[in-house]
């Protein structure tokens, strides 16, 4: 990443205002579903965000796509911030920034055929595709995503999950843009035609030098897909790194946490899987734990915690691949913990 | 109540490797309006009690419809059982009488669901719902129900269960709703426990607790266990032995070890290569070509053969049998059977 970084976001927060009162509304406190979050993401690659539900990961995507309003923080598209934009700016920016959506069966109307589906961004940006190409454009796309460009006025019902997927995928390619965030993009699908999504998604970023913001909860997916991992807990970037630092030297509990719960396929890993499981459940985040965030979880906590929020820097002490950043005050590699 | 003698423990459970449910050559079909959709073709198998069986198929295997055939929770119609046996402590299910499978359901068999939060009463409390097991069955009043509520709740862990045994099920997270339910499986002490997906809604630290638990409780109980499941890891976590479903049949049965170092079926072999690792970047992965078949119009032959590299013409024309697998000296493996014409190239080429 020695270039400028296609995009950028710095200290993003999205807070989502609470109220009491029917007459005399009053904003009683904010669910802090994203609370200062920075990275950056450089051409041609492929960022994971990984977290479980309640983390933020969703309402990310949604910030970064303007499909939310972020209450304070930048979005970096190019250098220049996106976040303010609005009318003409946001529309010629948003032709580079596009979206697959985790759900195939309810993201696609179901009354519009596929050929509709895959040409509507051609509406809002006609400069892309003069009308009469419009057809011919949509049937190279089906042939792209690997569906059948006959099957052009088939309706979404018609099609498996997976087929849909494509279909997502088709329509996010539509514009040609530089960056596509899939949220989820393969949870809803079954084992076997998860594999196949998740090489065509590969495929394509070869093909048209796409940057990817992968968001999901399937942490061997995201290895399996990215470049770079960032781990998210209520809010809040904990860890970020590359593939190897964070699944073969995560320094942050709650990343060696998660590491450890995902199930191996691999029934001789059973006795000798040394597992750490966490007890209770995320807090609210709409009213986090003060200091660091994950310490009601956490087996390391100390009254530091409580008191002063660890940054998301790299820790001073530690080298090698270690040496990446991590929000805890206590960043250790897990092997040196649990002697 | 059965013509074969139980061993039976000193606290009433049944000892270990006695045999529980056996399925027998089962058929259950969907009437459909563009026709017949055979959702379970045939499927045999067995648990006993202490032990684990996966059942592992994509959506559309067969595999939930056979669950709630067992349970008697099958809608019908549209479903219908065509054909079979299932043999609950050696007495054939589907020939009982409403009433005396309504004794065995809840008592003797019960179910886990997937998603916790639809399958609990939004409107009554939980304390409400976990004692109606007690007072409904055991005839036990409010009072004695709700204290048993609470000692439930206490055994699944649920942290102050006497101050929320009055809350609602949306007041509980997800992880503490799903203990619920496996609190209510658990209220009658019954002997084989079904769970659909438990964990396929939850988070990996909440589902490595909730597997844990019901782990546990199992292994104190005795209790048999169908673990209904995609996922491989769950699967290799927790299971003695696997079947693997494909287009309503049984395409292998292994034990669990067994199966993840050499599969003798082809499809296993393709799902199994085809998952990312955790613990390792892969170049490319494997994809098992081609979609899951649909059920009105299940392939010829081997119902998996147009998504097979290795199918041969055999394959196109006859459905093969569920072969007993043997090891290269001709031995036979114990629990192995593959429902592959070429299981021996799969198995050892």
């Amino acid at each position: 990443m020695a270039e400028q970084p296609i995009l950028e976001v710095k200290d993003l927060v999205k807070h989502y205002p609470l109220s009491q009162g029917v007459l005399f509304r009053k904003q009683t406190g904010a669910v802090k579903a994203v609370d200062g979050v920075s990275f950056a993401l450089g051409k041609g690659e492929t960022l994971g965000i990984v977290g479980e539900s309640g983390c933020g990961k969703s309402t990310l995507a949604k910030v970064l796509m303007n499909l939310e309003r972020a209450t304070s923080g930048q979005v970096l598209y190019k250098g220049e911030d996106i976040s303010r934009l609005s009318g003409a700016a946001l529309k010629a920016v948003r032709r580079n920034i596009q979206m697959v959506f985790q759900d195939p069966y309810t993201s696609l109307n179901p009354r519009m055929t596929v050929g509709d589906i895959i040409g509507e961004p051609y509406e809002i940006h006609p400069e892309v595709a003069p009308k009469g190409e419009r057809r011919r454009a949509v049937q190279d796309l089906l042939d792209v995503v690997g569906l059948n460009p006959e099957y052009i006025n088939r309706y979404p019902h018609q099609f498996s999950g997976g087929q849909r997927q494509r279909i997502g995928i088709a329509r996010g390619l539509a514009l040609k843009p530089e960056i596509i965030i899939c949220d989820e993009p393969v949870s809803a699908l079954d084992v076997s035609v998860q594999a196949q999504v998740i090489n065509l998604l590969d495929q394509l970023q070869k093909d048209f030098e796409l940057s990817y913001m992968f968001i999901a909860h399937d942490l061997s997916i995201v290895r399996h897909i990215s470049d770079r991992v960032g781990v998210m807990y209520l809010g809040k970037m904990v860890e970020i790194g590359s593939d190897l630092e964070i699944y073969d030297h995560a320094t942050h509990p709650y990343t060696q946490a998660l590491l450890s719960a995902v199930p191996v396929p691999d029934p001789t890993a059973r006795e000798t899987r040394d597992r750490i499981v966490l007890s209770g459940d995320i807090p609210s985040p709409a009213n986090p734990p003060s200091g660091c965030r994950f310490r009601t979880r956490c087996w390391k906590a100390e009254d530091r915690c409580s008191t002063e929020v660890p940054l998301l820097a790299v820790p001073s002490l530690l080298s090698g691949p270690a040496a990446h950043a991590s929000a805890c005050h206590f960043a250790e590699v897990r092997q040196t913990v649990t002697t | 109540m059965t013509t074969v003698m139980e061993k039976k423990t000193e606290t009433g459970r049944l000892v270990p490797g006695t045999p529980l449910l056996e399925v027998r050559d089962l058929h259950v079909e969907f009437k459909t309006r563009d026709g017949i959709a055979k959702a379970v073709n045939g499927v045999n198998y067995s648990v006993a009690a202490g032990e684990t069986l996966a059942v592992l198929g994509e959506s559309g295997s067969g595999k939930s419809v056979t669950a709630q055939t067992i349970m008697g929770i099958l809608d019908m119609p549209p479903g219908r059982v065509a054909s079979g046996e299932i043999l609950f402590r050696g007495q054939d299910m589907l020939k009982m009488s409403g009433e005396e499978r309504r004794q065995i359901r809840g008592q003797k068999i019960a179910m886990i669901f997937q998603d916790a939060l639809s399958s609990l009463n939004p409107v009554l409390s939980v304390g409400y719902q976990l004692g109606e097991m007690f007072r409904v069955h055991r005839g036990a009043s409010r009072k004695e129900a709700k204290a048993k509520a609470i000692e439930l709740m206490d055994r699944v862990r649920i942290p102050a269960a006497a101050q929320r045994v009055g809350d609602y099920p949306h007041q509980f997270s997800g992880g503490m709703r799903q203990r619920i339910m496996i609190a209510m499986a658990l209220a009658l002490e019954p002997d084989l426990i079904i769970a659909d997906e438990p964990t396929t809604a939850l988070d990996v630290t909440v589902q490595a607790q909730v597997m844990d638990l019901l782990a546990e409780l199992q292994a104190e109980y005795h209790m048999g266990l169908i673990l209904i499941t995609h996922d491989l890891g769950v699967v290799a976590d927790v299971a003695d032995k696997i079947a693997v479903m494909y287009a309503g049949r049984i395409v292998e049965t292994a034990p669990v070890h067994q199966l993840y170092a050499n599969p003798a079926h082809p499809y296993t072999k393709g799902l199994l290569r085809s998952i990312p690792r955790l613990d390792q970047k892969g170049e490319e992965l494997y994809a098992i070509k081609g979609l899951p078949p649909n059920l009105l119009k299940v392939p010829a032959g081997c119902a998996f053969n147009p998504r097979c590299d290795a199918a041969t013409d055999l394959c196109r024309t006859e459905t093969p049998a569920l072969h007993q697998v043997m090891d290269k000296d001709g031995a036979e493996l114990a629990g192995r059977r593959s429902a592959c014409h070429l299981w021996k190239e799969t198995l050892h080429g």
